[in-house]
């Protein structure tokens, strides 16, 4: 005897496959449009921009002239500012990590610091630069330098850091943490020697994907007055600066035709620089994360 | 003999006496959650120092402009010399217009590629478009809004040719670009975590694969979906470098899409660009904008922790 009649299962359920198929089809081809608008915003950019791509661009400074014109001062000032937010975010953020992983006690003021961390990161970031244009600009009175721009970039990435660096300490096991306790080691040996040895592969991934992010963000450092036609290499961390998304931006604005096409050039450049930085982290990522 | 063993306990027990009563590391061992306290608390500090910089400086705007003035007002008119206008409605009415746009564009492909990466896709294949949404999410806001500005409204304008150079339709699209990852990425991440027997009943009673992913595996995940929608909401809304591009300078209050327009977002940087000296009015009402933008993101935020939190399924 036969349990199911194939025949009236294709019927009754035939159109239905059909409609399942079709909806497969546009569910993948919506998964394809934000491919496209990716391969098409890079193609784009790269055609604009290679022309102008060239040794002298990365050794002049900014010009009125689109042929003159370089990203060599925003380039070096990127990295200035880096200098900055790389310590200070990260020290702030592992630092915040661990106290809230291992040594706060389940209670308001855990619960209070965390939900102040997630509402940190939905904080939009020209609001940070609000925040770095009265504190640290006028109120420090440290203008906008290197130093400014760089504290309020480490505030911005603050929330990405602390969250990827939790995740990280949390991902050590257990068992590693009583052993160390077992052979008689105090609880700030156990994380110094044993806990953030193991967490520091996943604490740089996150770290340097949210400095990625940093590198790239440019509505602060328009708030807190970063000028965008400078002459000179900063000489400390009071120097007035420029970085590469200013740059971009200001040829961005212009009138000029040429200038869109060096403002691509300048993308270019910046895109390069972020891509190491994430294949940098995606090394790090597969090299030494372990898995337990 | 007798000694020797003696000897032994008191020396292992002197050991422990010793490393117990070195000051040193006690002093470090209590001093370092402290600091750690300290370091962790200035996230908070950080919080503290957005609200009160926004509400004093705001203060300072309303000793100058009237509260229902700069409320209600439909004109915005800062720079105007004889009698400036300080009326938010415009840039609420331009960030409004670029976010509807955006979520017309970000939900539906957005959620269609997370019902497409959770129920339909191979490992593979997953693996090949999961890092391409977290590169389409890294790309800079400066990139989106060259691309918008030079790309997306000179295309626009082949088909709408009353397209203003300057409008809300081609800033709108890429916002909602930039959002789809993060729709995509997170409601993916709410139905992934639908469990797998929940849909094996389904299939086993003849569902398709459609009707599970729409009529079971949807529904259990919509808390996490409406979170998500909700972030991204917040995201488009503090969106500033597309729009400063793209969008314009032109406050205006109504719903025409073609047209110049400017964000809460794009007026702060207008003025932040310009040479607007410290202490004016036009200084203090960038301050006011964004105590306006802040509330209206962590408003955003605060809902998206209640919806995820309140209507969750528990499995």
């Amino acid at each position: 005897m036969k349990y199911v009649d194939h025949a009236s299962v294709v019927k009754r359920m035939g159109s239905r496959m059909i409609v399942n198929k079709i909806f497969k089809a546009l569910f993948f081809l919506a998964t394809l449009f934000a491919l496209l608008a990716l391969g098409l915003l890079f193609y784009r950019i790269f055609i604009q921009g290679i022309g102008y791509l060239s040794l002298d661009f990365f050794s002049n400074f900014g010009s009125r002239f689109p042929e003159k014109a370089g990203i060599k001062a925003a380039l070096i000032g990127s990295l200035w500012m880096m200098a900055v937010v790389a310590p200070v975010s990260l020290i702030l953020g592992v630092g915040s990590a661990i106290y809230l992983e291992e040594y706060a006690k389940k209670g308001k003021i855990n619960d209070f610091i965390r939900m102040n961390i997630s509402n940190l990161a939905g904080v939009p970031s020209v609001v940070f630069g609000l925040l770095g244009l009265t504190i640290f600009v006028r109120a420090l009175a440290l203008g906008n330098s290197i130093l400014a721009a760089g504290f309020t970039m480490s505030l911005l990435i603050l929330p990405v850091i602390i969250v990827s660096s939790q995740e990280a300490i949390r991902a050590v096991p257990k068992d590693l943490r009583e052993a160390s306790y077992g052979m008689g080691a105090t609880k700030w040996q156990t994380i110094a020697r044993v806990v953030l040895p193991s967490a520091i592969p996943g604490i740089l991934t996150g770290g340097i994907l949210a400095l990625s992010r940093a590198i790239g963000e440019t509505a602060p450092l328009v708030v807190i007055g970063i000028p965008v036609i400078i002459q000179f290499l900063p000489e400390n961390l009071l120097s007035q600066f420029t970085a590469m998304p200013m740059q971009i931006f200001d040829w961005a604005k212009r009138p000029q035709e040429a200038f869109q096409s060096v403002a691509a050039a300048g993308i270019i450049v910046l895109m390069m620089f972020l891509l190491l930085m994430n294949s940098i982290a995606v090394f790090i990522r597969n090299k030494f994360q372990r898995r337990y | 003999m007798a000694s020797n063993d003696h000897q032994a306990n008191v020396s292992v027990q002197d050991m422990i006496a010793k490393q117990k009563g070195k000051k040193g590391k006690k002093r470090i061992e209590k001093s370092i959650p402290v600091i750690l306290f300290i370091i962790a608390s200035i996230s908070v500090l950080t919080t503290f120092g957005i609200v009160f910089t926004l509400i004093f400086e705001t203060f300072e705007f309303f000793q100058r402009v009237p509260f229902f003035d700069f409320l209600l007002g439909t004109e915005w008119l800062p720079f105007s010399n004889n009698e400036p206008l300080f009326g938010i409605l415009p840039l609420i009415a331009g960030t409004f217009k670029v976010t509807l746009i955006a979520v017309v564009v970000a939900v539906p492909f957005g959620l269609a590629s997370a019902v497409y990466l959770s129920e339909y896709a191979s490992d593979n294949m997953r693996r090949v478009i999961k890092p391409v949404l977290e590169v389409l999410a890294g790309v800079p806001t400066i990139v989106y809004g060259f691309f918008a500005l030079t790309f997306v409204t000179p295309l626009l304008q082949q088909f709408i040719p009353e397209l203003k150079i300057f409008n809300a339709l081609s800033p709108g699209i890429v916002v909602g670009i930039m959002i789809l990852p993060m729709i995509a990425s997170l409601s993916e991440d709410a139905m992934s975590s639908v469990p797998n027997s929940i849909r094996d009943g389904a299939l086993a009673l003849g569902a398709t694969k459609l009707e599970v992913a729409v009529k079971v595996v949807l529904p259990a995940a919509l808390s996490g979906i409406m979170a998500s929608i909700v972030l991204a909401v917040s995201r488009a809304i503090g969106e500033t470098m597309i729009v400063s591009l793209a969008g314009g300078s032109t406050p205006r209050f109504d719903l025409d899409m073609t047209d110049s327009i400017q964000t809460m977002t794009a007026y702060i940087v207008q003025v932040s660009t310009g040479d607007a000296g410290y202490g004016t009015t036009i200084y203090y009402s960038i301050y006011s904008v964004g105590f306006t933008l802040f509330l209206f993101t962590l408003l955003m935020n605060l809902l998206a922790h209640v919806i995820s939190k309140r209507f969750r399924e528990e499995y």
